[in-house]
């Protein structure tokens, strides 16, 4: 008796938990040749106003939390990815359409990009800060510090390593953040969840949505109590809409907004700083 | 059972005209005892399928006016200070300055010697025509206090003019069976609301749901409530869990609908208010008790003198909610008072 395969339902990560979407729609994932990969939840307004509540509530935990400690946690969701590259491999192939070495290729550098941002978390406060000159007795010393919540954009090409080059920076500095997954290859985007939902990063920290990146991100730029815009996927969006317009629409609330960028986003530290606020505190020296 | 026949009851009308002339603790018993019982799961399947309904935007925004109307803006702190209190009623006034299309909540609802500074702060926004000011009495939260020590609480806070008096009943009693220690105090405290005008301020009665553990006891202690004359039935204190559930409030607004019934319906029968208070945090939620109010007593008890909420929190989701169906963009607790 041949037996009947149970495929995975792909579902939304939102608050450490996996939702479906609110709207009940999902739609299908195809390879690039058009054939059935799965369902996976097509995320409303709705879930990504959950979203938004969700790191929301994480951020001061997430922010508060030791540059050391970030570090580690973020370290530790390379390590578990190293141990699921199979299922990545077999993923990437299957949805991007791209061969067995170019699919492991792809996971390495993803899993080297965790690493590499993860080492930045105790690092770059130290580079990016300054104890700033002064004529008084007393030190004046500036620090970045997390923005808030950023809602992000992902590349739509790379499903992994875009994602990944792009929420792992912002986490850094102890940001939360809501990210538009690829729209026509998610199934890494949520596999990835799976992944953060067993690591250490706590509930809300990450929160991945799947879906149209059209449809959602305008909600996403007019949202109040969303305070950044990482609009690195946002280059080609349906219809009329640009990215420009989610510029303007984020202008009202004076989110930071980051333009897009074609090819996979390059590992740097100022993908960190970008999502920071600075930070100047006075204090007096000693009278000796 | 010979020494409790003997005992009489404090003459209360409504109690009265319903059991009759010689009110003694034995013929409260047989009434309340006498209710017939709660079907729980009948109460909870109810109470579920109202928190279903579909509200379209429209809906939506009328309801989500309505409940301000409807707010107790309460803070109920060991820390509260005046300067707290000033701030609660000037948000309790303008809720949101960023548009002040929102309307004004029914009242504020604060500690008894907290109503001096609210009552001022309030000034001619108060009144038996604005704002009221609620003052928790008769040892908030627990009740356990002699009854004159009650009774002091509650002429303090009415002398300090508080319009609306909340007062907890002696669950320890209610509990133990003394369904008529538990009536008395609360004609006495009801006495005690009267101001020297002849007047009398409004008595809320605090049934403290969580503690009762069941739906026929919460029947039964509406019923005394209502009969020993309050005016308004309220669950809880909001420092017990859990403070009130929707199948609770149902029930309770059952008996209200009883009792008007009972007193002549739409020819004069009475109505008694009914007050959710505690773990109301969500304007869904607050919609599903308007939705099982409308469809239990009927819309025209969704009226300040009818119908209120007990909430601090409440009133910052509802007005989030409000900007989002103004603005068109969703908001966030940066643009809402912190409390």
């Amino acid at each position: 008796m041949t037996r009947l395969t149970v495929p995975k339902t792909y579902k939304l990560y939102i608050g450490g938990k996996f939702p479906r979407s609110e709207s009940g729609r999902v739609y299908q994932v195809t390879t690039p040749k058009g054939v059935f990969l799965a369902n996976a939840a097509q995320a409303s307004r709705k879930d990504a106003r959950d979203a938004v509540v969700a790191a929301r509530a994480a951020s001061t935990g997430w922010a508060g939390a030791t540059g050391y400690n970030r570090g580690q946690v973020l370290y530790r969701i390379a390590e578990l990815l190293e141990g699921r590259r199979a299922q990545f491999v077999e993923e990437l192939r299957l949805s991007e359409g791209v061969s067995e070495s170019a699919a492991q290729r792809q996971v390495d550098a993803a899993i080297d990009v965790w690493v590499w941002y993860a080492g930045w978390a105790d690092k770059y406060v130290q580079v990016a800060g300054n104890g700033n000159p002064v004529s008084g007795p007393y030190f004046n010393i500036s620090t970045p510090e997390a923005t808030g919540v950023v809602a992000i954009i992902a590349p739509q090409d790379s499903s992994l390593l875009g994602l990944v080059s792009v929420i792992a920076p912002a986490l850094v500095s102890g940001n939360t953040v809501v990210v538009v997954a690829s729209e026509r290859a998610p199934l890494a985007a949520i596999s990835l969840s799976e992944v953060l939902a067993t690591s250490d990063v706590p509930g809300g920290v990450i929160n991945v949505l799947t879906g149209s990146p059209a449809e959602i991100a305008p909600w996403l730029a007019s949202h109040a109590d969303v305070n950044a815009l990482d609009l690195s996927g946002a280059e080609v969006l349906a219809g009329d809409l640009t990215w420009v317009d989610l510029q303007i629409a984020g202008a009202e609330t004076l989110k930071r907004v980051r333009a897009p960028e074609s090819g996979v986003p390059v590992m740097s530290v100022e993908r960190i700083t970008f999502f920071t606020e600075t930070k100047t505190v006075w204090h007096t020296k000693g009278i000796i | 059972m010979t020494i409790e026949q003997a005992i009489s009851l404090a003459p209360a009308e409504r109690a009265i005209q319903l059991i009759g002339g010689d009110l003694t603790e034995k013929s409260l018993r047989l009434h309340l005892e006498g209710l017939p019982g709660v079907d729980a799961v009948g109460l909870e399947a109810r109470a579920a399928s109202l928190g279903t309904r579909s509200i379209k935007t429209t809906s939506k925004a009328w309801a989500l006016d309505k409940i301000i109307e409807l707010i107790d803006l309460t803070t109920l702190e060991g820390s509260d200070t005046p300067g707290k209190v000033q701030s609660l009623v000037a948000k309790a006034m303008i809720p949101d300055p960023s548009d002040l299309s929102a309307p004004r909540v029914a009242a504020v609802c604060v500690y008894g010697d907290m109503v001096p500074y609210a009552v001022k702060a309030l000034g001619a926004a108060g009144g038996e025509a604005g704002i009221h000011v609620a003052a928790v009495a008769t040892a908030f939260p627990s009740g356990r206090a002699s009854l004159p020590v009650k009774i002091a609480d509650t002429r303090d806070a009415v002398s300090f003019g508080a319009d609306e008096i909340d007062m907890v009943i002696d669950r320890g009693a209610f509990l133990s069976g003394r369904y008529g220690l538990v009536f008395d105090q609360i004609v006495a405290v009801k006495e005690a609301c009267r101001r020297e005008d002849g007047s009398y301020a409004h008595l809320k009665v605090i049934l403290e749901t969580g503690e009762l553990t069941t739906y026929d006891n919460v029947r039964r202690a509406s019923w005394l409530a209502i009969l020993a004359g309050g005016d308004f039935i309220k669950t809880s204190t909001g420092k017990v869990a859990p403070a009130a559930t929707l199948p609770v409030t149902l029930l309770m607004l059952q008996v209200v609908n009883d009792w008007y019934r009972l007193t002549g319906g739409a020819s004069g029968g009475q109505r008694i208010g009914v007050k959710p208070a505690g773990g109301i945090r969500t304007s869904k939620d607050a919609i599903k008790y308007l939705v099982a109010v409308a469809e239990t007593v009927g819309e025209e008890w969704l009226q300040p003198h009818l119908f209120r909420f007990g909430a601090s929190s409440l009133l910052n989701d509802v007005l989030l909610q409000r900007q989002k169906l103004t603005s068109g963009h969703y908001s966030g607790p940066d643009y809402v008072t912190v409390d």
